[in-house]
């Protein structure tokens, strides 16, 4: 029983954290201070959120799909292309050039979100 | 859950009404019983169609069954048991009176484009001792961007899967529109697909009969949720020629019917769990009916094609 108050409270702390750092993120990069070098992106009810991200060169994006149904995550570009992604599963990529990487799910391609490396 | 048929408009005096149009859109059903009558296409849902008192009406030159979306292998809440309510559809087929030619599958056999999905289903449609049409659903053809699906079904097929063929002088012409999405668009056909297309009904007599059948709707359902293609307007104008054409899809998990000039489009109920409706959910993912109303959703639409009106009529009615 105590076990699971823990796990109960624990799962929309760490959520809380990990959205709190995505926020930071994004804030912290248009004041060009220090970096985190990991970003999440969630894949929820059909769409990419944050819908863009803006992080610094070396960050690694992280995609988890929330969703009961496949997910891709294909640069528009094909500058990346994930595998199928089935609920609960990942697909990381590290951004290094600087640039705007525009990108979707190809399988439902009015999924689309962005990567801003700044 | 009780539903009435009414008529609350009906300003084409058509029997058709746009509000009740829009509620039988809901449900779900195991899928479609295709009638050819004198150059007609008339549908019925299954679970209508094996009621004796439609039998009379479900004889015609030509009858087929149309299902879709059985997405094998899924195992969400939404549906824990898809395989068994694909067993559900095919007791639904054998049980019909009037025992259909074939069978059309609107794609998404599989939910993962996996060896064993695309096994299971093979296994559970022998049961109906029927030869199945397919095309392929988005689900179908990840990964190896379709090369699986063809070496399954689409042997003889032209592309990506696409091909046409006639049963007793209707004209059956199955189409991909799930290949290269591009962001942010619809459904596809294709520069190639669109002239083959062309070639295709181009020796046909404009009295034959035309059933075209692919994934995705060739109308534009809600572009918002993807629900449309990009370039069937091309498809449909070298079809114009013909005085019946029906157009069959899946892709969307409900039933939805639509008359244009000389142009039925009818899309079919999965067999593995609904979606919502249109604009009427944030987003299109599967939607959760309590356990004991998921196959009291199933199969529940008539539609009919009056000849001469170019018109469907839709009755709405409820499994008891």
């Amino acid at each position: 029983m105590k076990v699971h108050v823990w796990i109960a409270g624990f799962v929309p702390l760490a959520t809380a954290l990990l959205l709190g750092a995505g926020q930071a993120k994004v804030e912290t990069s248009r004041t060009g201070q220090t970096q985190p070098a990991a970003v999440e992106v969630k894949i929820d009810n059909f769409s990419f959120g944050p819908t863009t991200v803006t992080v610094s060169p070396g960050t690694t994006v992280t995609w988890t799909n929330r969703d009961d149904i496949p997910h891709t995550v294909v640069s528009d570009d094909k500058i990346f292309k994930s595998k199928v992604l089935d609920t609960d599963e990942k697909f990381s990529y590290t951004f290094d050039k600087p640039g705007s990487y525009p990108y979707f799910c190809s399988v439902h391609p009015k999924m689309t979100g962005k990567v801003v490396v700044q | 859950m009780t539903k009435k048929d009414e008529i609350l408009y009906d300003h084409h005096h058509d029997g058709i009404d746009r509000r009740g149009f829009l509620k039988c859109m809901a449900w779900a059903g195991t899928g479609a019983l295709c009638v050819m009558q004198g150059g007609v296409l008339t549908s019925y849902a299954l679970n209508r169609a094996a009621d004796p008192s439609m039998a009379a009406a479900a004889q015609g030159e030509l009858s087929f069954v149309q299902i879709s979306d059985s997405h094998m292998g899924f195992n969400k809440p939404a549906n824990p048991d898809v395989a068994a309510t694909l067993k559900a559809a095919v007791d639904k087929i054998n049980a019909l009176p009037t025992p259909p030619e074939f069978l059309l599958h609107t794609g998404d056999i599989s939910h993962l484009s996996k060896p064993a999905e695309f096994d299971n289903v093979d296994q559970i449609l022998k049961a109906t001792g029927k030869e199945t049409f397919f095309v392929p659903g988005e689900h179908d053809v990840l990964e190896d961007d379709g090369k699986q699906f063809l070496e399954r079904y689409g042997k003889a097929a032209n592309g990506a899967g696409w091909y046409s063929f006639d049963k007793k002088g209707v004209h059956f012409v199955g189409l991909v529109n799930v290949m290269n999405l591009k962001a942010g668009g619809l459904g596809t056909l294709g520069h190639e697909q669109l002239e083959w297309l062309e070639d295709d009904v181009k020796h046909l007599k404009s009295s034959t009969p035309i059933v075209v059948f692919a994934h995705i709707p060739l109308w534009t359902v809600y572009p918002q949720w993807g629900w449309g293609t990009e370039d069937s307007a091309q498809a449909l104008a070298y079809l114009k020629k013909f005085g019946s054409v029906t157009v069959l899809n899946g892709h969307i998990h409900q039933t939805m019917q639509k008359v244009e000039g000389n142009v039925t489009f009818h899309t079919a109920a999965s067999t593995a769990f609904p979606q919502p409706e249109p604009g009427k959910a944030d987003a299109p993912g599967p939607m959760k009916v309590p356990a004991e109303q998921l196959r009291s959703v199933l199969g529940i639409t008539d539609v009919n094609y009056v000849r001469g009106h170019h018109a469907l009529a839709v009755v709405d009615s409820t499994l008891a």
